[in-house]
């Protein structure tokens, strides 16, 4: 850590670096930030941008950008800040991470922070005739200002980016997202095939696609708003509700940030349990996306037989947890109850049924004609890009991103069991499926080992550590990652460390991997024929809710 | 009057006085015998395949598809054709939060439903904004943009729970009047009027 603090001292005199908390952060003036990035990119190798998060510290507006070295799995974080409330400006990192093409506009949604250089300035989540930014401090969230409206809005046409020439003077273009003589079609928001309510508007020439725009926002929710107004227990609740098939991962990694935050132990057993559900939601979800990626492609019968074996996994939460969805299982300090007694037993009939199914599986669909016709070598996305849009999960580890969390930053009990990070190579639709179908063995494995550290541990343990009623975060800001079904998930949590009249957290913001994934449609989707556009999409497996928050 | 459907007993559903209440109500200036006949005959097509529209924005809808997987079945009890053009459709069961942004699109879905149409709202957000209900940009309650026939809470609601759901939509278009007596649009007439176009 000490070699990169010299490196950037070197790079960028002005930037001031701070070793104290878990991850090296380095405070740069805006003036050299693009600069920095380039040469932190260029030269020490940070190629992965893991998280952007907006923050509104009152004095001052900005983002922190948490970046990943993929050789050497090192990150650090950088803070970028503007004292300016009226006009705030920060200089875009687009050219560098793809990624950050989406990321800043949505912290130009949420806090009206534009960025010099960005292609496409315009909202992400919220109509185009909103008024406010609703993540500032200080947001007026009175219903007058914006009502609920039955009009349609207006198609987002028109764009703007702002150009800085070498003196320093920044000018605002006007553009145009398609041009007037292009044909756009029009898919969604309510579409069968968009898996919920996601918007493309898709350029075409013919049959191939040129270029789509992703509409999305259509059900943005404001989650990360309304944490602001609870108690750390309470916004649990809403972890569940983005991706709501990786419910548990999501609430494990906000549990692991608070513990933490808290410096809280957790006991064993506690995290034991965790894991075996995280994988549980793993396979239910990969069999999910088998189900849609075969309906999609017609294949009716395949949708069933994923369904079936779900309702397996879903008894089990059903027994333990006391709910098919939304669980509510996993708590700060443990989990809520202990297991039920036949939880080994069921996990255990469940991993061999799956098992001997999943040749039905492969024997109804992967070798089938026109699946493979429909998938190999369609969609492609190569590993830089994979890397540069910092795709992860499946979807990452078909084009060979090694991005496993489990294995790159171990979490939980995953250092303590045996299974292998799939990847594949090129990074088609197939590959993107057959890293699922893959996983799927891999959960299996793992599940099977933790049903033998659970039996050896006895039918009763200790399931959650002693956890004070009101929960107090000192100040301070942290990140936690886990590997979700689709990719990365991250929680970044802020605590102004006020203990009256209750804690609430400053900014709680959810790196959501679908995100990112929605990110590559326009990049795989082009020169394809429009009705690939499904075939892609539902490979890449996005969840709706998770994109949007 | 009993009002009977064939997928469960009278004595089984939980709020039989609603319902009685409701046939009272339509029953209160008598009926005509023959567009009585009429009626009934018309209900009994179309409480026994009742098409619904796939309209899931978030965690309902996986229960709904759980539904028509094979576990749960729907396509014992007619439901099962689920159309992905409003057109088709009779029911809309409204599965998952609405926020400011799709409210437009869900006031058009509603209108491009052909008649009879019903709305089910499907889980606590549709009921009442749920656990969003804080939110800056979601909507409190479908039932500020368009009539609901049945609420269903939940979050979200176990199938056997949705099928109950269905179930009372059943009931209720079991007794629903076509000719005379109580009219549906009147109904959504004098929603619209309160509630605004």
């Amino acid at each position: 850590m000490a070699d990169i603090q010299e490196k950037i001292g070197k790079l960028c005199p002005e930037a001031q670096c701070d070793g104290s908390g878990e991850f090296l952060l380095i405070n740069v003036p805006d003036a050299q930030w693009h600069a920095l990035a380039k040469s932190l990119k260029e030269e020490l190798h940070f190629d992965y941008l893991t998280a952007l998060v907006g923050v509104d510290w009152k004095d001052e507006l900005g983002v922190m950008y948490y970046l990943t070295n993929t050789d050497t799995q090192e990150i650090i974080h950088v803070k970028v800040a503007t004292t300016d409330r009226e006009t705030p400006r920060l200089h875009s990192v687009s050219d560098l991470w793809a990624v950050a093409n989406y990321q800043e506009r949505e912290v130009y949604d949420f806090f009206g922070i534009e960025f010099i250089n960005h292609p496409d300035m315009r909202r992400f989540f919220l109509r185009n005739d909103w008024v406010g930014f609703p993540l500032r401090k200080d947001y007026d969230a009175s219903p007058e200002k914006n009502p609920l409206r039955l009009e349609d809005e207006e198609n987002e046409d028109n764009t703007y980016r702002l150009v800085e020439d070498e003196n320093g003077n920044v000018t605002r273009i006007d553009g145009k997202v398609f041009e007037d003589d292009e044909y756009v079609v029009n898919v969604g928001p309510q579409h069968p095939s968009t898996h919920g309510v996601m918007r493309y508007r898709a350029s075409i020439e013919g049959e191939l696609v040129k270029k789509v725009d992703v509409v999305s926002g259509y059900i943005h929710r404001g989650i990360e708003k309304m944490c602001e107004s609870l108690m750390y227990p309470q916004t649990l609740l809403y972890t569940e509700r983005m991706d709501y098939m990786s419910a548990h991962i999501n609430r494990h990694c906000l549990c692991l940030c608070i513990e933490k935050a808290m410096g809280l132990e957790v006991p064993h057993r506690a995290e034991l349990i965790r894991m075996m559900m995280d994988e549980l939601m793993r396979l239910s979800s990969h069999l999910l996306s088998y189900g849609c990626l075969t309906m999609d492609q017609g294949a009716t019968t395949a949708f069933f037989y994923g369904f079936r074996e779900r309702e397996l996994i879903y008894d089990i939460f059903d027994k333990t947890c006391g709910a098919r969805m939304s669980m509510s299982y996993l708590t700060i300090g443990g989990v809520k109850a202990d297991v039920h007694p036949d939880f080994i037993k069921d996990v255990r009939h469940a991993c061999d049924v799956i098992t001997e199914k999943m040749k039905e599986y492969h024997k109804l669909f992967t070798g089938n004609v026109i699946a493979r016709n429909r998938m190999v070598g369609v969609g492609v996305l190569s590993k830089e890009d994979a890397i540069n849009y910092a795709i992860t999960g499946p979807s990452g580890r078909a084009s060979g991103h090694h991005c496993d969390v489990r294995k790159c930053h171990p979490y939980s009990l995953y250092n303590e069991v045996e299974f292998d990070e799939i990847t594949y190579e090129t990074g088609d639709s197939m590959d993107r499926y057959m890293v699922r179908m893959k996983e799927m063995e891999e959960s299996i494995k793992i599940l099977r080992q933790c049903c033998d550290m659970l039996e050896a541990e006895g039918i009763e343990g200790e399931y959650i550590a002693k956890v004070p009623k009101l929960i107090k975060l000192p100040a301070g800001h942290w990140y936690q990652q886990v590997e979700g079904s689709r990719g990365a998930f991250g929680v970044y949590l802020e605590s102004d460390g006020n203990p009256k009249p209750f804690q609430k957290p400053y900014r709680l913001h959810f790196q959501s991997p679908c995100f990112n994934l929605v990110g590559i449609v326009d990049l795989t989707c082009k020169d394809n024929l429009i009705a690939d556009l499904i075939t892609i999409t539902a490979s890449i497996d996005y969840v709706i809710p998770d994109i949007d928050r | 009057m009993e009002v009977k459907i064939k997928s469960m007993k009278h004595d089984d559903f939980k709020d039989n006085e609603y319902i009685d209440q409701l046939v009272e109500e339509l029953n209160a200036s008598g009926t005509n015998v023959v567009v009585g006949k009429l009626d009934q005959l018309i209900n009994w097509g179309i409480s026994n395949s009742l098409w619904p529209f796939c309209f899931g924005t978030s965690c309902c809808a996986i229960e709904f598809m759980c539904l028509g997987a094979a576990r749960y079945d729907m396509a014992r009890f007619g439901f099962e054709v689920a159309r992905n053009s409003p057109r088709q459709a009779d029911y809309i069961m409204c599965q998952g939060t609405i926020t400011y942004r799709m409210a437009p699109a869900l006031k058009r879905l509603y209108e491009q439903m052909a008649e009879p149409k019903y709305v089910i709202a499907c889980g606590a957000c549709t009921v009442s904004g749920g656990p969003f209900k804080n939110s800056y940009c979601v909507v409190k309650g479908i039932d500020e943009i368009i009539p609901v026939d049945v609420y269903l809470p939940g979050c979200p609601p176990r199938p056997e729970a949705m099928f109950y759901a269905l179930m009372q939509l059943q009931r209720k278009i079991k007794v629903q009047k076509f000719f005379g007596g109580v009219n549906r649009k009147e109904k959504r007439k004098r929603f619209f009027e309160k509630n605004g176009e």
